[in-house]
């Protein structure tokens, strides 16, 4: 655990769920990092819902283009094969089902997989951008966030705070675990190097039920 | 299309109006019509776009010098200034899914009475509106948006107001140049007819009105 930060074990973790040919969109933050940590081999198309698939690192020695960006308006590159389109394309491609995953952050995940990650009424309005299309249409929903924040458990029984979508998401990856939700239950299905179930359990409010195929993360 | 001075541009937009802009985190934002808004010190506009930029950044610059009663976005979070004047209750937030903003917008340019998405069922987007279910499937009913005005920012305008785009530049630019009554597009280059070839057109010129000239 002390050689790898939080933030990387979860998108190292995340990245092993990329395949070959995916088109997957990632949030900002740690979901970001994913796009780092693709297979060798693999060829996966990067969505930046601003109107771009074939993101890549932006280019070195002063070449960036003020009109190439990704979705937090920071310069990018565009790597080979990459296509540009309107916003009303973008999101056809994410509502319509052909985003085979999306990786977002999350302020909550409740016990059966429903997603909170747009606003704290009262304190922080950010608004909900694309996550709600995302969570709505991608095929696949993958959650990158720290276990708990300020010690207060972000997996919880019911989310307190305004949901993101009624659609639950399918994998939650944070520095202690991997959880899913077969049965529309919270599922612990990996624990860290070094991390115990009981570990797991006690940062985490919702109920969990242990798989019996449980393993240790292979980072 | 007619071309026109960018005082004149502005000149046509007043106070009060209801102005689509283009562009996504400033990327893509007429900034010399948003400069001029400020310069003139325009009013109580209603401004829908994607977000809000940044504090000294296309929109963001509207969003200071307190040009702005109302803002329809998807997105506000990274202007510390937009939070400001909405909890101090200065500006108003419509806050809208972004897939279903620009799907709004479209119905507004395209003639359509709305659109149905599943986007926002059984969250706080729901509150207010109707639920359709097609073929078993919730759907909420989402209303047109139209404007008065919609600003444009091109890479590439020709002679008679054909409109081409840059990389992501383009976000909701070719959209909100059908939802409006009148369209002002501002372009990185003023070219010949020709240059931008008929297959590579992404707003035909009948739908511009101004195109603002160089300076």
């Amino acid at each position: 655990m002390n050689a790898m930060d939080a933030q990387t074990i979860i998108a190292r973790r995340i990245a092993q769920e990329l395949r070959d040919g995916m088109l997957v969109n990632l949030g900002i933050g740690i979901p970001t990092l994913v796009s780092t940590f693709v297979p060798p081999g693999a060829r996966v198309y990067f969505q930046s819902e601003n109107g771009l698939i074939g993101t890549g690192a932006p280019p070195a020695g002063g070449m960036n283009h003020p009109l190439l960006t990704d979705a937090g308006g920071r310069p990018v590159g565009a790597l080979p094969g990459a296509c540009t389109f309107d916003s009303a394309m973008s999101f056809g491609l994410i509502r319509g089902g052909h985003v085979d995953m999306t990786v977002l952050g999350a302020l909550q995940v409740d016990a059966g997989g429903r997603l909170a990650n747009w606003m704290v009424p009262g304190k922080m309005v950010p608004g909900m951008g694309g996550a709600m299309d995302l969570v709505c249409g991608a095929k696949r929903v993958v959650i990158a966030m720290q276990h708990t924040a300020k010690g207060q458990p972000k997996i919880v029984k019911e989310c307190s705070l305004p949901l993101t979508s009624v659609r639950p998401v399918d994998l939650v990856v944070t520095e202690l675990a991997v959880i899913g939700f077969p049965g529309g239950r919270a599922t612990l299905l990996e624990t860290a190097p070094g991390v115990t179930v009981e570990q797991v359990c006690q940062a985490t409010e919702a109920e969990l039920v242990v798989s019996p195929r449980i393993s240790t993360m292979v980072l | 299309m007619k071309t026109i001075p960018l005082q004149q541009a502005v000149d046509l937009i007043p106070d009060g109006a209801t102005v689509m802009i283009g562009g996504f985190m400033g990327v893509g934002t007429p900034e010399r019509l948003m400069d001029e808004l400020v310069r003139r010190g325009r009013r109580n506009l209603t401004v829908i776009a994607n977000d809000n930029a940044v504090p000294g950044v296309g929109i963001g610059k509207l969003i200071s010098a307190g040009a702005v009663k109302k803002t329809i976005a998807s997105h506000i979070g990274l202007n510390p200034e937009t939070q400001k004047k909405m909890l101090a209750g200065e500006l108003e937030v419509e806050l809208v899914p972004q897939g279903t903003l620009i799907e709004r917008i479209r119905a507004g340019g395209f003639g359509l009475g709305g659109v149905l998405t599943p986007t926002g069922v059984g969250t706080l987007v729901e509150n207010g509106k109707q639920r359709v279910e097609v073929e078993g499937k919730a759907y909420l009913l989402e209303p047109p948006l139209r404007a008065d005005f919609a600003l444009v920012q091109a890479f590439f305008a020709d002679y008679i107001g054909n409109l081409y785009y840059a990389l992501t530049g383009r976000n909701f630019n070719p959209v909100i140049a059908m939802a409006a009554d009148t369209v002002i597009a501002e372009a990185d280059n003023i070219v010949p007819v020709g240059v931008i070839a008929p297959d590579h057109v992404i707003t035909p010129a009948p739908v511009v009105d101004y195109i603002v000239s160089h300076a």
